[in-house]
């Protein structure tokens, strides 16, 4: 299937209003040794794809493979195996350019996921052009990775980290963002989709406002690649950080998409074998982009892997897989709602992925344990977003976010297991 | 039969409903407010020693169902109790919620935790009390789940 170009904000919205034919999720989900499995004679309820997302058994047999038979480093080898290696280390990177639809395979870094591709950005770009003074923009929404890289950024540049706030429902103050931005801004970073909320951003919003002030965007893309068809194109933005374990790739691999012309211009990230030209006491030549930001052996199996998991959603009937999601969003939504004395946390129109609750008192800890006696899934606490806790004024919540391979039928034994909870608390 | 892994058995419940104990103890001998960062748990603890003997104990704070209802049973255990005793109870909790003693020991109010053994990061829950007490007993104002260490 050739990859959804459509934008992310209007498709969230069509997503939520054609259906098209049912999509084949018990087909899928063979596809997920882990989901087949039983826990004290109930099977798995895996909830907590905002964490990582698993992994279908092509990724799983893939990685076997590669250290059985394939293994071995990268560029450089004269020798078929490591030609084997490479090429496929680099094909990786081609897939990964066509399914977020950058112009260049060169603008795809390989990095250990979403936190490092960000700081990467801080540290290069970042100390580039964020100096004594100027400001960096962020919002309420973030998870704690698009803060701190910018909040050590900009103490060590002597700056300013700003944020714009988000309402009630869990959206981002677009006006007020706008607001923020001075002839200091110098860049500003923003999630795609909420981890902790699931609010979709629309970034091309953000990015027109951004752009309007010639200031750069940074996006932390964590969680929308597992939910929104992403075009970085069209978006047009600056960067894009994603990781691979939350789209069903292995786990310690991830990428930067960031503008050719950007990457060109930044120093290096860290320094050694590979990044490169030439070496001598005197003088180093740094190797073009990408390589130049990719020092060291390479987790070349993840990053293959990654490449892998990628021919899965490719060959999937993605369009179906996102609007089966966006379906048990709605569902759970509706169903959780009915339960007394739970309430939803985020409430924005645009939402994926993600259903964040509590239940007035009881600890966010205490429902989790609960549901894990059931065999269910979810996450608990704060979720390194600590400022969107403080919005609310709550210390944590309990979060179920969802993938395509997830059904009605967890949601149902999700709504019973609060049930069970509230009955053990009342 | 109980099944002693339920980590949400009645009296668990029932201590997080009704905490014991729970209140501020003016001019205490010691105090000192015990945290924990996965769960945000904080709270007080106060004693007041006679000679080798605990005079009276209580808490407050807030947190979730099990460093509550942990609190409120440690407060109930170890009134009245010299400071040998307590210590002696502390590590006999410790080894029923780390799993180092048996599920067979005699059932009892400590023996009521046992289930939180499958679920290490709640261990903590389970003994902040018990560090804040240690903690305000040797005169210490703090403590954090951070600092103590319940399993190897």
């Amino acid at each position: 299937m050739s990859l959804p170009t459509v934008s992310t904000e209007k498709s969230a919205a069509a997503i939520n209003e054609d259906r098209p034919t049912p999509f084949d999720v018990k087909s899928v989900r063979a596809d997920f040794p882990i989901l087949n499995q039983e826990a004290a004679g109930k099977s798995l309820v895996y909830l907590d794809n905002a964490a990582t997302t698993q992994k279908p058994q092509s990724v799983i047999d893939y990685l076997n493979r590669y250290y059985a038979l394939q293994n071995s480093n990268i560029h450089r080898g004269v020798y078929r195996l490591s030609e084997a290696a490479t090429e496929a280390y680099e094909g990786a990177r081609h897939k990964i350019q066509r399914f977020i639809n950058a112009a260049d395979h060169r603008e795809i870094v390989f990095t250990r996921g979403t936190t490092e591709s960000i700081n990467l950005v801080a540290e290069t770009f970042g100390k580039m052009r964020v100096g004594q003074g100027d400001e960096v923009v962020v919002t309420e929404l973030e998870h704690h990775s698009n803060i701190v890289p910018w909040y050590l950024l900009c103490r060590e540049q002597g700056a300013v980290l700003r944020h714009a706030p988000i309402d009630d429902r869990g959206d981002v103050d677009l006006d007020a963002l706008e607001g923020l931005i001075t002839d200091r801004t110098r860049l500003i970073a923003i999630a795609h989709v909420s981890n902790s909320l699931g609010t979709v951003v629309p970034i091309r919003n953000v990015v027109d406002i951004a752009h309007g002030k010639e200031v750069p965007v940074v996006i932390d893309g964590a969680q929308a690649l597992p939910h929104l068809p992403v075009d970085v194109q069209d978006l047009g933005c600056d960067f894009y950080a994603f990781s691979g374990h939350k789209v069903f790739g292995p786990t310690g691999i991830g990428a930067l998409y960031g503008r050719y012309d950007l990457l060109k211009e930044m120093p290096p990230y860290q320094g050694g074998g590979s990044m490169i030209q030439k070496v001598t006491f005197d003088e180093i030549t740094f190797a073009d982009p990408p390589t130049r930001f990719e020092a060291g052996t390479p987790d070349i199996a993840g990053a293959i892997g990654f490449g892998v998991a990628i021919d899965y959603l490719n060959a999937l009937d993605l369009e179906g897989a996102f609007n089966h999601e966006h379906d048990l969003l709605d569902y759970a939504a509706r169903t959780l709602d009915e339960i007394d004395g739970l309430r939803i946390i985020g409430t924005a129109e645009h939402k994926a992925g993600v259903l964040s609750f509590d239940l007035g008192d009881i600890h966010p800890h205490d429902i989790g344990t609960i549901l894990d006696q059931e065999s269910i899934a979810i996450r608990t606490g704060h979720h390194c977003a600590q400022p969107v806790m403080a919005h609310y004024d709550i210390p944590a919540t309990a979060r179920a976010s969802f993938a395509f391979y997830n059904t009605r039928e967890d949601i149902d034994r999700l709504a019973l297991g609060v049930r069970k909870v509230l009955d053990l608390f009342r | 039969m109980l099944d002693r892994r339920e980590i949400y058995q009645q009296l668990l419940l029932d201590h997080n409903r009704h905490p014991r104990n729970y209140r501020a103890i003016e001019g205490a001998t010691g105090t000192a407010e015990g945290y924990n960062p996965l769960c945000g748990d904080r709270y007080s603890v106060y004693v007041t020693i006679d000679g080798d003997r605990i005079d009276d104990v209580a808490f407050r704070g807030a947190g979730c169902a099990i460093s509550k209802a942990s609190a409120s049973v440690m407060t109930h255990l170890v009134r009245g109790k010299t400071l040998g005793e307590t210590e002696k109870l502390f590590d006999e909790f410790r080894q029923i919620v780390t799993g180092k003693a048996g599920l067979c020991g005699e059932p009892g109010d400590l023996a009521a935790f046992a289930g939180v053994r499958d679920y290490p990061s709640r261990v903590k829950c389970a003994t902040l009390a018990w560090h804040t007490l240690k903690a305000a007993l040797e005169g210490r104002t703090e403590t954090t789940t951070e600092q103590s260490i319940d399993h190897d």
